[in-house]
């Protein structure tokens, strides 16, 4: 006869138990659910609440950006052109800034029961994948009120890359975020700056301005952001404008791997023991 | 046979140099207080292991060392020691809460903790949902908790509000529901913290009754951490005595209790101070505090138709006007009871002088409740009141119900309800015409 259960004082580096992640399934479905029914509770507008971000948010960046500053917007009209940024940008920052909390958040569930910690990251990016998908509609609308107003927007094939952008949306900000949050159990600053860092990154990434105003030869610097191949790929592939090459894409495949997996081995380091320190 | 778990020299170390705080600024402070003003950590958050290091120059802190015991399958094991024995850092280890510094912990079979009730609650969803929520993260599946469903929230007897949003319930019913579900978790071994310390008496009583159904009938493990002898005596076949992060003695539940209540300034039925740091004020100072029987025998436990005797010797360091005692009681639960004040009528005027005095209240037969009985003394002035001090936990008496012993009837083994113990005088019946 084994034992079944055995508790050491060290994991492996890259040791991640799929088999003890899928018997808590329940557990992250249910923190899915919790997320999603929770945000708007006892609230008048309920789940319109989804949609008054992005369309204000639109609003704003055509008053600023588009009517005052005049930044170009590749041909497209505004609302649309700034739409299709947002949606994406904002899926990523609300993943990076709940699972770069995910310790601090949760130090009193996770000092008084254990399941794999894991589960609480990736509950919230699947949580706002949903959310992010009930705002893509607002997307499509004005899309399709474009469209009939007879305005050039094409999507093309590019378009069916969008399952592998959103992959790498999510694997950045969950690799990423548990590394920030693998961070902030010992010094908080890191968490204040962090705000600030993803306010800066959002000016990084094409969302107000298309990558095309950029000189080309400039334009490999904007690249060595993983999120602006995914924005742009995005915006070529619904709407036929922007940058798109493989190689750019590629890059930001394979930096997410690489971050993902740095923030396993941190992640994996810091859960066993960091209730000692938070 | 294999034993459900084994600690293999499992040790916990907090290093003080890596316990890092939340800002620079913490770490500084605490710096300054260590090395600069030679005081404690602020911020060490196992302050009562300190006393083992040398000051301010190790750097290790063991809130366990080299533990090593097994638990035997059907085993329902006390964990006993003082504040800072190291007895949750234990119980987290094997919830995997936290990892050991060294060791290893074998288990057969699934471990659910039980550190509190109620983990992961959200006040925004309603019973049902939280039922689920809460089954889920202490390692249910949805199926499992939806055959359970009727049994838990029938126990937690909170079934009117279960569609009502949990921040709506007192926190009693959170208690309830929150261990409604703990109690309906199937693991193998269940590791049990001192959870049943929370709610009100009935429901404790309902508590520690499911905890002894879940052990003896199913032939399960049970890990319980609890203060309480009674509930260790009540529950557990064996205990271990923990005492600065190392095992003192693993034996049967009866041997370690009294070990425990041997080694430790816990309250007697009998005791004495001496000194500047006796119990009472300037003027005046307990010396002795004993209890005695009808006969006047010092004794520690009593049937409850027994009349018992309080006594208080106490000091009078210099001359003061006259004043009075009074004698509160409390149960285990530190349920005030009664209190009693001296009648003795007096002459304000009049000075005490000097000297020894005994004082002795008679609690009658017929009035104390089964278990464990604490009694304060204080002393006070009237008109208008003063209470000049008053001093908890001093003497502890054991009482007994006369129902329990030799009864055949297993249902008034753990004694009846209620805080007192009247005998009341009946009328015989009559009939009616």
């Amino acid at each position: 006869m084994e034992y079944s259960t055995i508790i050491k004082p060290k994991t492996k580096l890259l040791e991640v138990d799929f088999k003890e992640i899928w018997q808590y399934r329940d557990l992250y479905s249910m923190f899915v659910k919790r997320d999603i029914i929770t945000s708007y509770k006892q609230t008048i507008l309920g789940p319109l609440w989804f949609f008054i971000q992005p369309a204000i948010t639109t609003v704003m960046y055509m008053v600023v950006f588009g009517g005052i500053a005049k930044i170009p917007t590749d041909g497209l009209p505004q609302p649309i052109f700034y739409l299709a940024g947002i949606t994406l940008w904002q899926y990523f920052s609300a993943c990076l800034n709940s699972t770069s909390n995910t310790f601090i958040a949760n130090q009193g569930i996770f000092g008084k029961v254990y399941f794999p910690r894991i589960i609480v990251p990736l509950s919230t990016i699947t949580s706002n994948l949903i959310r992010m998908f009930i705002q893509l509609s607002l997307f499509v609308i004005v899309y399709i009120y474009y469209v009939i107003l007879g305005v050039h927007i094409v999507p093309n094939l590019y378009l069916l890359l969008f399952p592998i952008l959103i992959i790498i949306l999510a694997g950045l900000s969950l690799g990423f975020g548990i590394i920030i949050s693998s961070m902030t159990t010992k010094y908080r600053d890191l968490n204040l700056l962090f705000g600030f860092i993803v306010q800066l990154w959002m000016y990084a990434t094409p969302i107000i301005y298309p990558l095309s105003t950029m000189p080309p030869n400039r334009q490999w610097i904007m690249a060595l952001n993983p999120v602006t191949s995914i924005i742009e790929t995005f915006k070529y592939g619904t709407m036929g404008v922007g940058t798109f090459s493989w190689g750019m894409l590629g890059y930001s495949f394979l930096f997410m791997i690489l971050l993902l997996s740095i923030g396993i081995v941190i992640f994996n380091k810091v859960q066993r023991s960091f209730m000692d320190t938070v | 046979m294999l034993p459900a778990i084994k600690f293999e020299n499992i040790s916990k170390e907090y290093r003080l140099g890596l316990i890092t705080s939340q800002t620079l600024n913490h770490d500084l402070q605490r710096w300054w207080k260590m090395n600069i003003q030679g005081k404690d950590d602020p911020y060490l958050k196992i302050g009562e292991m300190n006393d083992r290091t040398t000051k301010g120059t190790c750097d290790y802190i063991w809130a366990l060392k080299d533990i090593n015991f097994e638990v035997q399958q059907g085993d329902v094991l006390g964990i006993i020691g003082q504040n800072g024995a190291g007895k949750s850092t234990l119980l987290k280890i094997l919830s995997k809460v936290t990892a050991p510094t060294t060791g290893t912990i074998k288990a057969n079979g699934r471990i659910a903790s039980l550190l509190e009730v109620g983990t992961g609650f959200h006040p925004e969803m309603t019973g049902r949902e939280n039922i689920f929520m809460n089954g889920a993260i202490l390692g249910m599946n949805k199926s499992e908790i939806r055959s359970k469903f009727e049994e838990i929230v029938d126990f937690s007897g909170v079934e009117r509000y279960i569609d009502t949003p949990v921040k709506r319930y007192s926190s009693g019913m959170m208690v309830r529901l929150g261990f409604a579900v703990a109690a309906h978790l199937d693991p193998e071994i269940l590791v049990v913290d001192e959870v049943l310390a929370v709610g009100d008496a009935e429901f404790q009583k309902k508590a520690i009754g499911k905890m002894g159904e879940i052990s003896k009938g199913e032939g399960r493990t049970v890990l319980f951490v609890s203060h309480s002898m009674r509930a260790i005596s009540d529950l557990c076949n064996r205990a271990v005595l923990l005492s600065n992060g190392s095992v003192l003695l693993d034996d049967t539940t009866k041997i370690v209790v009294e070990k425990y209540l041997e080694t430790t300034q816990i309250i007697l039925s009998k005791a004495s101070w001496f000194g500047d740091n006796a119990p009472g004020n300037d003027c005046i100072k307990l010396r002795r505090g004993y209890i005695i029987n009808a006969e006047g025998e010092d004794i520690d436990t009593a049937f409850i138709n027994e009349r018992i005797g309080i006594c208080y010797e106490y000091e009078v360091i210099k001359d003061i006007s006259y004043f009075n005692h009074s004698i509160n009681v409390y149960n285990l639960m530190d349920q005030h009871l009664f209190t009693s004040h001296d009648d003795h009528k007096f002459n304000r005027n009049q000075t005490i002088k000097r000297g020894f005095y005994k004082t002795v209240a008679w609690i009658p037969e017929n009035l104390l409740q089964d278990g464990d009985t604490f009694f304060s003394f204080g002393c006070v002035r009237y008109d208008p009141f003063e209470l000049m001090f008053h001093e908890k936990n001093l003497l502890r008496i054991y009482m007994l119900d006369t129902i329990k012993v030799g009864t055949k009837n297993r249902s008034l083994f753990s004694g009846l309800p209620g805080l007192v113990r009247p005998h009341l005088i009946w009328n015989e019946r009559t009939k009616l015409k």
